[in-house]
């Protein structure tokens, strides 16, 4: 029996009955693709093929085919790493920590999401094995295997190893996570099938049926997994914080990136989701499922992590001038003053001043809007990273090795090539997987449906 | 033991309909067989008087092994096997292990559970499910009872009984082992 409190609007409007939910469900999973799919992916899977001839590049000549020099070491590469795993941060969060503060206007956005983390890790892991230059060997530098190409084993000291194991254990826990929330609808899409369609969904269901001995022993490990993968999404962009706040590079050098860090990508993950979403509520007519409710709940995490992010800029910037450090002090005067100060205003504009638009009621309830404005979330979560990474590499301790980043057209092509690849994956989740977690939906359709009867 | 089993199918279209019906079915003395539902019911487990999963427990000993395995490799490998001055740091820097430490408690304790209610639970891609109704997986919920293990019963008995329960449809199934 679910109990909501009457003072909340129903989750799921329309009036829909269980067998409504399976019928709007599986009817995208089991119709021919649309034109407005097949087109959307041809443009994403061109993306993915042009991109690919950078990644190539790279790959035959080395990352020589960058803008890096030796002032600075990583510029785009990490840029577009933290900026994807940030991204991928809401899916867990929506599925995890909602879950446990039994947030229920979660169970409409949640699969998407997840599907959104794994593709967005899949992302960034691209970018550190492709600046390894040689990945055929990374294996041994990334993973614990004796080899003589430096020290015997892998060096547990540095925040970078640390990556590997926080970024690994992240997407395999996620994967389980969201493949497990999978199986019964899987189990739901056999059932309707025929033929090898019967026979692909049924391998992929696991021989689900439904026993109420299975259901409680699921029940039990989905709310164990949530509290694994609550400290877990945590701890992920802590550690990837920690690749810049456990060196001395000034402007780097602070406690306060790991906090700041997790705010910022979870204000850039829901963004994402919700750039997503709107799209994929607006194509399969989920309209009934994800709510103008939904959209106003995601806009104001975004405000609340907006703000936490802006909060942390400036304490970021008056540390730096209390702390009386003449570095410290001139890393954040270059920010602001320096040759990439456009980068540094366009992250103040996206992050701190155009979210505060969502105070009005109007705005975080009006889809256009919201559309435009995670969109431009993004954009300045991409430049934050920017403004952190190569503002305070290119001008450091000694002068006479000041440089300037420029990308070449090979930087912009690989960060192309992760564009392609994330919104081929997500159209090729949207068209053979469902997207809204069934079997969840359909315990809340009885207590939302009472309550529009009413 | 005989090659197929009888069942009696009662399908109910309500789940706070359906909490009901299994107490008066198990108070009538009726053995249930399992139940099959679409979705989750809250509170159904304890209904059908089903013991609380013991999964928590072997998550928490799979990941109290991930943290053993975590730290005998970095302690053995950075501190034993090839001991290197780094940054000069101990050779055996324990905060700089917490991280690698938690991702493995973390990995383990979640791949373990996982593991383990795939087993118990039988779950597997090769496994014929055998579907008592087709329609449990869309929106129908099902009561299965064993008459093999209801001789006590008259069938007539168990029919009314599910009738009077609320449910909408009685079938019969017979199932091949």
């Amino acid at each position: 029996m679910q109990v909501t409190s009457p003072v909340r609007n129903p989750l799921i409007t329309g009036g829909k009955t269980v067998h409504d939910v399976t019928e709007d469900i599986c009817r995208h999973v089991e119709g021919k693709p649309t034109k407005s799919w097949l087109l959307g992916f041809t443009v994403a899977a061109s993306v993915f093929g042009i991109g690919l001839i950078a990644v190539v590049a790279t790959l035959w000549n080395g990352i020589g085919m960058w803008g890096l020099n030796k002032t600075v070491g990583w510029a785009w590469d990490i840029t577009n790493f933290v900026w994807w795993v940030g991204i991928g941060h809401a899916g867990t969060l929506i599925s995890a920590v909602l879950l446990l503060f039994r947030q229920k206007w979660r169970m409409a956005i949640n699969r998407a999401a997840e599907a959104m983390t794994i593709f967005a890790v899949i992302c960034a892991a691209m970018f550190p094995v492709l600046h390894m230059g040689r990945p055929w060997l990374g294996a041994y530098w990334a993973l614990p295997l004796p080899n003589t190409f430096g020290s015997l084993w892998v060096n547990f000291n540095s925040p970078l190893l640390w990556d590997v194991f926080a970024i690994s254990t992240y997407f395999s826990v996620s994967l389980v996570f969201w493949y497990l929330g999978l199986v019964p609808d899987f189990a739901t899409i056999r059932d309707r099938a025929t033929g090898i369609r019967k026979k692909i969904y049924g391998a992929l269901s696991l021989g689900w049926d439904g026993a109420a001995k299975t259901w409680s022993r699921y029940e039990s490990v989905s709310l164990i997994l949530a509290g694994l993968a609550t400290p877990l999404v945590l701890s992920v962009h802590t550690i990837v914080s920690f690749d810049f706040a456990t060196s001395v590079i000034p402007g780097w050098h602070t406690t306060i990136f790991p906090p700041y860090f997790v705010a910022g990508a979870i204000f850039s993950g829901f963004a994402m989701v919700l750039t997503l979403m709107l799209v994929t509520r607006k194509v399969f007519k989920l309209e009934d499922y994800i709510t103008i409710e939904h959209i106003e709940l995601m806009n104001i995490v975004i405000i609340l992590t907006g703000s936490i992010v802006g909060i942390a800029y400036i304490t970021e910037f008056f540390i730096s001038w209390y702390s009386g450090v003449p570095a410290e002090q001139y890393a954040f005067y270059n920010r602001m003053q320096g040759p990439y100060w456009m980068a540094y205003w366009t992250m103040m504009t996206c992050n701190v001043i155009t979210p505060q638009l969502f105070w009005f009621k109007k705005i975080r309830t009006s889809v256009g809007a919201t559309f435009a404005l995670s969109i431009v979330v993004n954009i300045g979560m991409w430049f934050e990273r920017f403004v952190i990474i190569v503002t305070s590499l290119h001008r450091d301790y000694l002068p006479s090795s000041w440089a300037m980043f420029y990308p070449t057209i090979y930087d912009v092509g690989v960060y192309l090539f992760t564009f392609g690849l994330f919104f081929s994956a997500f159209l090729l989740f949207a068209k053979f997987f469902p997207v809204i977690n069934m079997a969840e939906i359909k315990s809340i359709v009885k207590s939302s449906s009472a309550k529009q009867s009413k | 033991m005989s090659d197929s089993r009888n069942f009696v199918l009662g399908v109910y279209d309500d789940e706070d309909v359906l909490l009901a019906a299994v107490g008066k079915v198990r108070g009538a003395g009726v053995k249930i067989h399992e139940v099959y539902t679409p979705f989750p019911v809250h509170g159904l487990d304890e209904e059908l008087g089903y013991k609380r999963s013991r999964l928590p427990i072997a998550a928490f000993m799979f990941g109290f092994l991930g943290l053993g395995l975590a730290l005998t490799m970095q302690i053995w490998m950075m501190g034993v096997d090839w001991p290197m001055i780094i940054g000069g740091k101990d050779f055996v820097p324990l905060p700089a292990f917490v991280p690698v430490s938690f991702e493995m408690t973390v990995l383990l304790a979640a791949f373990g559970m996982v593991a383990t209610f795939l087993v118990v639970s039988d779950l597997k891609p090769w496994k014929d499910p055998k579907m008592l109704d087709i329609r449990i997986t869309d929106d129908k919920h099902v009561m299965a009872i064993d008459l093999g293990k209801n001789k006590s019963v008259n069938t007539d008995e168990i029919n009314s009984i599910l009738k009077d329960s609320g449910a909408v449809e009685i079938n019969d199934k017979e199932v091949e082992d």
